[in-house]
């Protein structure tokens, strides 16, 4: 009895304690004074998620963990994930600290919710029960609706939240009806079950139906093509560090649970849901890629890119399930690290009004803003997969153990569509160096200024002299930086992190993969 | 004694019928009528499947999805009279500022 409740304790510790935070902070959030700033909320929830971090590293000593009857599953995958996560919700706050201060911005309110939906994403990648992943689902899907909207005040952004609520409630239901038909065909909700259950199950069309309803709700919340439209309006309307965090960490979290589900529940279904995850996975390279070559607005360009990105990582799907999880946890972890980064900085060089966002703003920012200007177009390298960046190794990685399972074409598509990526990066990155440009943005400047109405430069200035004090931003950006770098350089014991990950959570899967394929079983 | 196939093709007709109504409705709370309509063809799914496994995880499934609704109810109106506020229209169409 006590050695349950102890392990139920210690399973969910981190999120226990990141609850705990968000309360405490909305319990201190009145008692401030409205004229305060909320830095000190921000440092309080920055180091509960430091605290979270900590005890969900120190989970991989304990072993593997069930707890909550069979329904939480504490081993390395989740912790992995549960850090990736993590890290990226400290940068993220980090970053925030100055975007959100100010009279007025509600910012205890945001970092709260930064709190909440992290424990909601946590408990997805720790789930092995399917209502546990739905709870969690909601939990950081509704934190994230209220995010995307924060600029209470700007049309954009309530409509950048309403698209993605309604959105993602309808990839809910998807998801739901996907449930409840894996439900009808097995008796079960657990995953473990599950497996066992569909291999004699009697309905195998009720199952294949289940498993393709999932795959739609997930790829709704993952951006994936042919259920990515909302992607771009989301990403542009709302606030920079929201659409930071957003883009990786539910991104990361959904990831795992479908890796999840997919590998140790529906693994007797492996070369149905694989045709269609390759499917996907080439409709949405192309279909980001392509989108993104169009684009004008910086966030929009990146939220094609990251459509494009959705697409690499399932790739990895179709691996056999070790490298193919090992792979996709790596290129998640990867892509959080660099797309943190690129959204610092664009909220960095855009302030809080972001009213700099188009291409051309950005020309010439090399000559304004050196530092800011290196580190985004590193950033951008590594979504390109240039040597020496995360991207590249993370590309890698899943292109590897796409080829050696034999899909050559995927393959070959993918890193086509790599190519074809290369052109819109460098295209910014050239905008960003060009010196003529540089002169041509001052002269346009300089003409708006000379407009009464026009206050543009005047904010340009005192928002540059503002982002160069903003010192835990600053921390963040080089974090992000320093974990690209790294991810690039020395990916050994990440990888090496991903790949007992992948062992973790695919023993279903590959136990049934070698007495299905070995051929010295059939003789 | 209605069978239970029965209920399964009713909830996945309502379920068809909130996704028709998703994609062509112009108003947004009708919109998001249309969402809780398929989550309450799920929840009838999950009974009626319930019945047939004689498993009561389907039923407290039930709990939850209804739970889940309602906090994403709350959210969802709050971000719908957000938008009000700032364009007097719920019309979804005209909710369109970010087309390049």
């Amino acid at each position: 009895m006590l050695q349950t409740m102890s392990n139920n304790l210690l399973a969910l510790l981190p999120e226990y304690i990141l609850t705990v935070t968000g309360v405490v902070i909305m319990l201190l959030e009145p008692v401030l004074p409205a004229h305060r700033s909320r830095r000190p909320l921000g440092w309080v929830s920055i180091a509960g998620m430091a605290a979270a971090i900590g005890v969900s590293f120190w989970q991989l000593q304990l072993g593997i963990m069930t707890a909550f009857s069979n329904s939480v599953r504490v081993d390395s995958y989740s912790v992995f994930f549960q850090v990736v996560i993590g890290l990226t919700a400290v940068a993220t706050l980090l970053s925030s600290l100055h975007f959100f201060d100010g009279p007025k911005s509600n910012a205890g309110e945001f970092y709260v919710l930064v709190c909440f939906g992290t424990v909601g994403m946590m408990l997805m990648s720790c789930s092995t029960e399917l209502l546990m992943v739905f709870v969690g689902l909601e939990i950081s899907s509704i934190a994230t609706y209220i995010m995307a909207g924060f600029r209470k005040n700007q049309a954009s952004s309530t409509e950048s939240s309403l698209k993605y609520f309604l959105l993602g409630s309808f990839a809910t239901a998807f998801f739901l009806y996907g449930i409840a038909l894996t439900f009808g065909a097995t008796g079960s909700t657990n995953l473990s079950v599950i497996a066992g259950a569909l291999s004699s199950t009697q309905t195998p069309v009720l199952a294949i139906l289940a498993v393709a309803m999932i795959i739609i709700g997930i790829g709704f919340k993952v951006s994936a093509a042919p259920f990515h439209v909302w992607t771009p309006d989301v990403y542009q309307g709302a606030p920079a560090p929201v659409v930071g965090f957003m883009s990786t960490a539910p991104k990361a979290a959904a990831f795992a649970v479908l890796l999840r589900i997919l590998f140790s529940g529906y693994a007797v279904y492996e070369p149905r849901w694989q045709s269609l995850l390759a499917i996907i996975s080439v409709l949405s390279m192309c279909i980001g890629n392509l989108g993104a070559l169009s684009q004008r607005d910086v966030k929009r360009m990146l939220a094609y890119s990251s459509i494009a990105h959705a697409g690499y990582l399932i790739a990895a799907f179709t691996a056999l399930p070790t490298d193919g999880i090992a792979a996709a946890a790596f290129y998640s972890a990867s892509y959080a690290a660099t797309n943190v980064g690129a959204f610092i900085v664009i909220s960095m060089v855009s302030g809080r009004e972001e009213r700099l966002r188009s291409g051309e703003d950005y020309t010439g920012l090399a000559l304004r803003h050196p530092g800011l200007a290196a580190a985004f177009s590193f950033f951008l390298l590594s979504m390109i997969g240039i040597p020496f960046t995360a991207g590249f190794f993370g590309k890698f990685y899943v292109f590897t153990a796409v080829m050696q399972t034999g899909h050559t074409k995927l393959a070959i598509i993918g890193l086509l569509n790599s190519g074809v990526a290369c052109f819109y990066y460098l295209r910014l990155i050239v905008r960003m160096y060009s010196r003529q440009g540089a002169v041509a943005a001052f002269t346009a400047e300089q003409s708006t200024a000379r407009l009464p109405s026009s206050q543009q430069v005047g904010f340009v200035e005192t928002h540059a002299i503002e982002a160069g004090r903003d010192v835990p931003a600053l921390l963040a950006l080089a974090g992000a930086l320093m974990a690209t770098l790294w991810l690039g350089v020395a990916p050994g014991r990440v990888l090496s992190l991903a790949q007992t990950a992948a062992v973790a959570t695919a023993p279903v899967g590959t136990a049934t993969q070698h007495t299905a394929y070995d051929p010295a079983a059939l003789r | 004694m209605v069978p239970i196939p029965y209920y399964l093709v009713l909830a996945a007709l309502l379920f068809s019928i909130g996704i028709g109504a998703f994609l062509i409705k112009r108003n947004i709370i009708t919109v998001f009528m249309s969402i809780e309509l398929m989550l309450n063809a799920v929840n009838l799914t999950f009974v009626a499947f319930s019945h047939v496994h004689r498993a009561v995880q389907g039923q407290i499934f039930v709990f939850f999805v209804m739970v889940v609704a309602a906090a994403e109810a709350a959210v969802g109106l709050a971000i719908i009279i957000a938008i009000f506020r700032a364009r007097q229209t719920l019309d979804v169409d005209s909710i369109n500022l970010m087309k390049n």
